[in-house]
């Protein structure tokens, strides 16, 4: 027997582990699909249209497939006959949606025809010199004006431009009815409450903006009736799913690949035209082509975010205590629906519970065609509209009440003892302790000194206000009744010879981190190393099976699949050790990984090494009766429940008063994810969501004319925050686990976008209190908050 | 199409002759001609930086500048700051600090603080702050970035 | 985004440069730092089919001062210009509006000749040298020209220059009492309204004035409102009286997303106040 002296190796999980992704990002040395050349690759470019809504009369292609160098030039109708319409992820009617428009065109910067060319700046030549006529039709831009008799419409079928209605309420909620129910409660509430908020709120369209824009090259083996498929996407194994669908293929003949995805924030969910289309041209053109998005088209084709307009009452009695909400919200969902597209705007009411006893609420969404990009996922994807509906309006109630806003949230609060929490909409929050967390950012933010602070500098004249959020979150997307894809996840784990460990998961990160927090858990799990272990991920040739990174599901839902699969290698690690030790008749059981040692708990001498145990699965002479060789496990993990992480945000702001300029002069978020597997990473991702979610507040709006022509699709008019727009944050955490997966950990990559959007509202609507402003639309555009301070009101 | 140009520019200590089409922009020329992909591209109207490298020790967006231009010229790229297996300090502050996550606008975002901190080798936070305003990061809301440059500016402070 | 395809010419020197110039006809354009140009050309709104690279002509470098007459070159980037000490201690407001064009790499390579000659209703510089009564060089074929910078900016992205014309560089008297305040544009960091103030100062009180505006209207151009309003004045407290009118006075005015006509009038007189104040603050 032989007893390897390692060292003690400290346990990783809760460690400040450094990123085991970045030296070859900090390197220039990953490679993003932009950085993928295979021989004799041809390369896309789309023409695409630049009027709103149209039929399309002609499409000249001779000039372009004149030019040298140009090996097809493709029109939608054309290319019709190889890719039929694009299917969707949700259970909503939809109108057909074409990879590229066959016979009209529903927003500006839809493609209507394809050049297939030598080069990326020969392609884009082409591509300019198609002439298409159109046969323009009115845009319909307002979606409360598309829903009035005599608007133009989108499509056939859908009219008013109605793709979906929906109504929920009442004192609870019968889903298997879908009728409306009986609501008198509501009415009751109403009529009963000593005050009532009323108040139109618009949370705007956004443009995600990861910084790689999308990219595709496809491959098509006609020797080898094989596809690969390299796309800049979150999902690669849904891209496999869909696209061998629509190219007619077996998921067995198609690989697809994430490589380095750079961010995605739900804009890389969706299975895009490009794919397809990229993936049908290199089966027509037996070549390998290649698609890299440009920043201009990802802001006119690329899916956008939010933009919803509610219509939000809320119901309190005198002592602050909620007695009811209405929500009517109008959905802007732009020309299609795409994959989760009818999806997003549900959860927005599901969510609108946040952390309080609601008794009572009712619902009505209506998701609306207009002629502009189609909306998805965007970092929160629904919650953030609910939180920011829902805290603008507690906010609102507050003030009528003179309450403080965190008494108000204080007094509505779920309390811990009613945990697992049935909500109206018919969630369940799994875990959730609010009122320690609200105390800690109290805390945290000093908010009494924050509150003498600004009425100092109101004293001096100055413009300063101080709000307050307290949001409620779903993670760890799945299970598998609510996502149309499947809401498990997979993974992988080998012990390699020599002890060491390659994992997969199905999960496919792009930012989050997981190379290096998975390998912390495995660490642990196997008390080996850090550096011996290999997290794989975003290839579907070597992932068997996955889902993807979106909902914050990858450490909840993925990290579960990993240690679950890490249990079965585990254990079949200690069957082999106990069959090295037969002579100490040592059992299984008995055994633990010890610093790389597989040794009997509490004996380190009867022990072997990690390594040598490993190198026997391998060569297993004698194999122990009953068993294969070999240490290779693989597990899936399908959530019971979602998790429901929250926390509280509180920010300070100062207006300039001859210009309305806002300054973000402090924002404190303490947020409660659950077990923290990095807190260096957790930080990150907050800091990340925060700067999203203050970028909508106070930045960011996608604008179209009346014409349907978008107004900011560039960086020159979207304003992107950037480092001197923001303060340093101040962050701390509650921990409240979660029951639903064994690490406790319950997603935190969505988190701060969710919070800090109404937090920083509620801190402008409090610095214009003194001139009678109750409400402010989002962003807090300079010339929107100078004419407040000048006129008072809303905006 | 136009007849092609011959150029000579000096990328990261090596020579580099090429002929190229005078509209071959320098992002391309170092990511398609010379195969160095580290240098990225974000967007199209010199608003994000991801394409900043050292043009004749300057930072510089090479998404805004013809090769042609660079002619002569010295460039360095993300590739060329190691100092062989040596990270040069900024590196290691992203990598200490957790400055970047998916990485996209980072050699970019490194290239800008090493022309910053060569002109300000002790900035304040806020000057950190106005010195990357020509770069965009949509992941990491900049604050571990800062954290990784002081890194950086402390380490070389000492060295 | 990728420009159309064109010629391109490295001029060796300013005369060759102007014969290209000539050859080329309307389709040649000059690039220096090319930082208002190849932008525009990745859009395809500029599709020029000669370029003409001036940027490296050392005639067009450097920073001089001459019995307190400053020339500028018309290739000094605005890194360079931010830098020179020269201009900080005589001139500071072009030092200081410089340092704060678009963003460092903006600065790296952007040239003040382009930005005058580009004439971007939002760029800094022109507001700067119309208050600064800065005389612009040019060169053409029938030699030079010199043109006051009021004069020279006439339009949106027009100016008093001929397709055969060079800006070679700009020349003003030194000047400490001045100052640049402009409202960014938090997107483009162009000005959305930047004002330039230059004071003659007699103790506190105000002898003489020119005042510039840019990013509110069309073009830079003088707020003579407001300058008339400013001889005499006692500052900085009278700056506000000054300055309170000079949005009314522009005739056109910009209006976009960012900022309404209504909100740029009254920001110009912000803006006045506040460049007058610091101007002022500097004597």
């Amino acid at each position: 027997m032989t007893i390897a002296d390692g060292p003690a190796l400290p346990k990783l999980i809760g460690e400040r582990v450094k990123r085991r992704e970045d030296p070859r990002l900090i390197q220039g040395q990953a490679t993003y699909v932009d950085d993928i050349k295979l021989p004799g690759m041809l390369h896309l470019a789309f023409k695409r249209s630049d009027i709103a809504h149209g039929v399309i009369r002609s499409i000249d292609t001779s000039a372009a497939a004149a030019m040298e160098g140009v090996e097809l030039v493709i029109t939608g109708a054309e290319l019709a006959e190889h890719l039929g319409p694009m299917p969707i992820g949700t259970p909503f009617p939809a109108p057909d949606h074409y990879s590229v428009a066959t016979d009209k065109v529903r927003y500006v910067g839809e493609p209507v025809a394809v050049v297939v060319a030598e080069d990326r700046y020969l392609a884009r030549d082409a591509a300019d010199a198609i002439e298409v006529e159109y046969d323009e039709l009115p845009a319909v831009v307002d979606p409360e004006a598309a829903m009035e008799a005599g608007s133009a419409t989108l499509h056939e079928g859908f009219e008013r431009n109605i793709a979906v209605e929906s109504y929920w309420g009442g004192t609870g909620v019968n889903p298997e009815t879908a009728q409306p129910e009986d609501d008198s409660a509501v009415d009751a509430a109403f009529a009963e409450a000593d005050v009532v908020v009323s108040q139109r709120m618009l949370n705007q369209r956004l443009a995600p903006n990861a910084m790689e824009p999308r990219g595709v090259v496809a491959h098509y083996e006609p020797g080898r009736e094989y596809l690969t498929v390299w796309s800049a996407t979150q999902n690669p194994h849904i891209l496999r799913t869909l696209v061998a669908a629509l190219m007619g293929l077996g998921e067995h003949q198609v690989r697809a690949v994430a490589p380095e995805v750079g961010g995605g924030f739900g804009c890389k969910i969706n299975i895009y035209g490009e794919e397809y289309v990229a993936a049908a041209l290199s089966r027509l053109v037996k070549a390998p082509v290649k698609w890299i998005e440009d920043r201009t088209e990802a802001f006119l084709t690329t899916t956008h975010g939010r933009d919803l307009l509610g219509y939000i009452d809320l119901a309190a009695k005198n002592d602050g205590t909620i007695t009811g909400l209405k929500a009517r919200i109008i959905a802007d969902i732009g020309a299609y629906e795409v994959l989760l597209t009818a999806m997003i705007p549900t959860l927005t009411g599901l969510m609108m519970n946040g952390v309080y006893r609601l008794p009572v609420v009712r619902h009505e969404l209506t998701e609306v065609f207009t002629n502009k990009t189609p909306t998805d996922a965007y970092r929160g994807a629904g919650r953030p509209e609910g939180l920011y509906f829902l805290e603008r309006a507690v906010d609102m109630v507050a003030r009528e009440l003179g309450m403080d806003p965190a008494e108000i949230r204080r007094k509505n609060f779920v309390p811990p003892d009613e945990f697992p929490f049935a909500t109206q909409g018919g969630l369940v929050y799994d875990s959730g302790n609010y009122e320690p967390c609200l105390d800690k950012a109290l805390e945290v933010a000093d908010w009494q000194g924050l509150l003498a602070e600004r009425d100092a500098a109101r004293a001096e004249g100055r413009i300063v206000g101080v709000g307050l959020s307290f949001y409620v979150e779903v993670c760890g997307l799945g299970p598998s009744a609510v996502v149309p894809t499947g809401g498990w996840e997979h993974s992988g784990v080998t012990v390699e010879r020599g002890g060491k460990v390659t994992a997969t998961t199905g999960a496919s990160p792009h930012g989050q981190g997981n190379e290096t927090t998975f390998a912390q858990m495995l660490a642990d799990h196997f008390s080996i190393p850090l550096e011996d272990i290999t997290i794989l991920h975003g290839d579907t040739s070597v992932v068997k099976q996955g889902i993807g990174t979106f909902g914050s599901r990858s450490q909840a839902v993925g990290g579960a699949a990993l240690i679950s699969a890490a249990g079965k290698a585990g254990d079949k690690m200690k069957q082999f050790a106990a069959a090295l030790m037969t002579d100490q008749e040592v059992s299984p059981e008995d055994l633990v990984f010890e610093d790389g040692r597989i040794q009997v708990e509490g004996a380190p001498e009867v022990s072997k090494t990690f390594a040598e145990v490993a190198d026997y699965a391998y060569v297993p002479v004698p194999l122990p009766p009953g068993m294969e060789p070999g240490v290779s496990e693989e597990a899936f993990f399908e959530p019971e429940n979602n998790t429901y992480p929250f926390g509280c945000h509180i920010s300070m702001v100062e207006v300039d008063r001859d210009t309305g300029e806002t300054k973000l002069l402090k924002l404190i978020a303490v947020d409660d994810c659950g077990n923290v597997i990095n807190p260096l990473i957790v930080d990150g991702q907050v800091h990340g969501g925060l700067a999203q979610g203050i970028g909508q507040a106070m930045f960011e709006e996608v604008v179209y004319d009346e014409d349907g022509q978008p107004v900011t699709a560039s960086f020159m008019d979207y304003v992107m925050p950037r480092a001197a727009d923001l303060p340093v944050f101040e962050l701390d955490r509650t921990v409240t686990p979660t029951p639903i997966n064994p690490l406790g950990a319950k997603g935190v990559g969505e988190a701060g976008t969710i919070g800090s959007t109404p937090c920083v509202v509620n801190a402008a609507v409090d610095a214009l209190a003194p001139f009678g402003v109750t409400h402010i639309e989002m962003p807090l555009r300079p010339e929107r908050m100078w004419r407040l301070i000048n006129e008072g009101g809303q905006s | 199409m136009s007849e092609p140009v011959p150029i000579t520019i000096n990328v990261n200590g090596r020579k580099r002759s090429a002929m190229v089409e005078a509209r071959l922009l320098l992002v391309h020329f170092l990511r398609e001609s010379l195969n160095l992909t580290g240098t990225h591209v974000g967007c199209d109207t010199s608003q994000c930086g991801a394409c900043t490298v050292l043009l004749d020790g300057r930072s510089t967006k090479s998404c805004t500048v013809f090769a042609v231009q660079a002619d002569g010229s010295e460039v360095q790229t993300i590739e060329g700051l190691a100092d062989g297996d040596e990270l040069h300090p900024l590196q290691d502050g992203f990598w200490e600090e957790h400055g970047l996550q998916c990485g996209y606008c980072t050699p970019g975002m490194i290239m800008s603080a090493v022309n910053l901190l060569e002109d300000n080798p002790a900035p304040s936070e806020a000057e950190i702050r106005e010195g990357i305003s020509g770069n965009i990061c949509r992941c990491t809301g900049y604050q571990h970035i800062v954290n990784a440059i002081q890194h950086a500016a402390e380490r070389m402070a000492q060295s | 985004m990728i420009p159309t395809a064109f010629e391109y010419r490295r001029a060796g020197s300013v005369a060759e440069a102007l014969s290209l110039l000539q050859e080329g006809g309307p389709e040649a354009k000059l690039l220096a730092g090319g930082h208002s140009l190849i932008p525009m050309m990745k859009q395809r709104l500029a599709e020029p089919g000669l370029l003409i690279d001036i940027g490296g002509l050392d005639e067009l470098r450097g920073i001089q001062e001459d019995g307190g007459e400053i020339a500028i070159g018309a290739a000094m980037t605005h890194a360079e210009i931010a830098a020179s000490d020269v201009l900080r201690a005589q001139a500071p407001i072009v030092a200081e509006t410089a340092a704060n064009i678009g963003d460092a790499q903006v600065r790296n390579r952007g040239t003040i000749g382009g930005s005058l000659a580009h004439a971007d209703p939002g760029a800094d510089l022109p507001a700067v040298m119309v208050a600064l009564d800065a005389t612009i060089a040019l060169l053409g074929p029938n030699g030079e020209r010199k043109v006051q910078a009021e004069d020279f900016f006439q339009d949106i992205l027009t100016v008093d220059l001929a397709e055969d014309e060079i800006v070679t560089g700009v020349c003003f008297q030194a000047c400490r009492s001045a100052a640049y305040a402009k409202l960014e544009q938090r997107a483009s960091k162009f000005a959305l309204v930047g004002v330039a103030a230059a004071l003659s100062l007699d103790g506190g009180t105000c002898s003489s004035a020119r005042v510039a505006v840019t990013g509110a209207s069309s073009h830079a151009q003088r707020l003579s409102g407001v300058e008339g309003a400013l001889a005499g004045a006692s500052l900085p407290g009278g700056a506000a009286d000054a300055a309170s009118g000079a949005g009314d006075a522009l005739d056109f005015v910009n209006e976009d997303l960012h900022g309404s006509e209504e909100y740029r009038r009254a920001m110009t007189a912000v803006f006045a106040r506040r460049a007058i104040e610091a101007a002022a603050g500097r004597s």
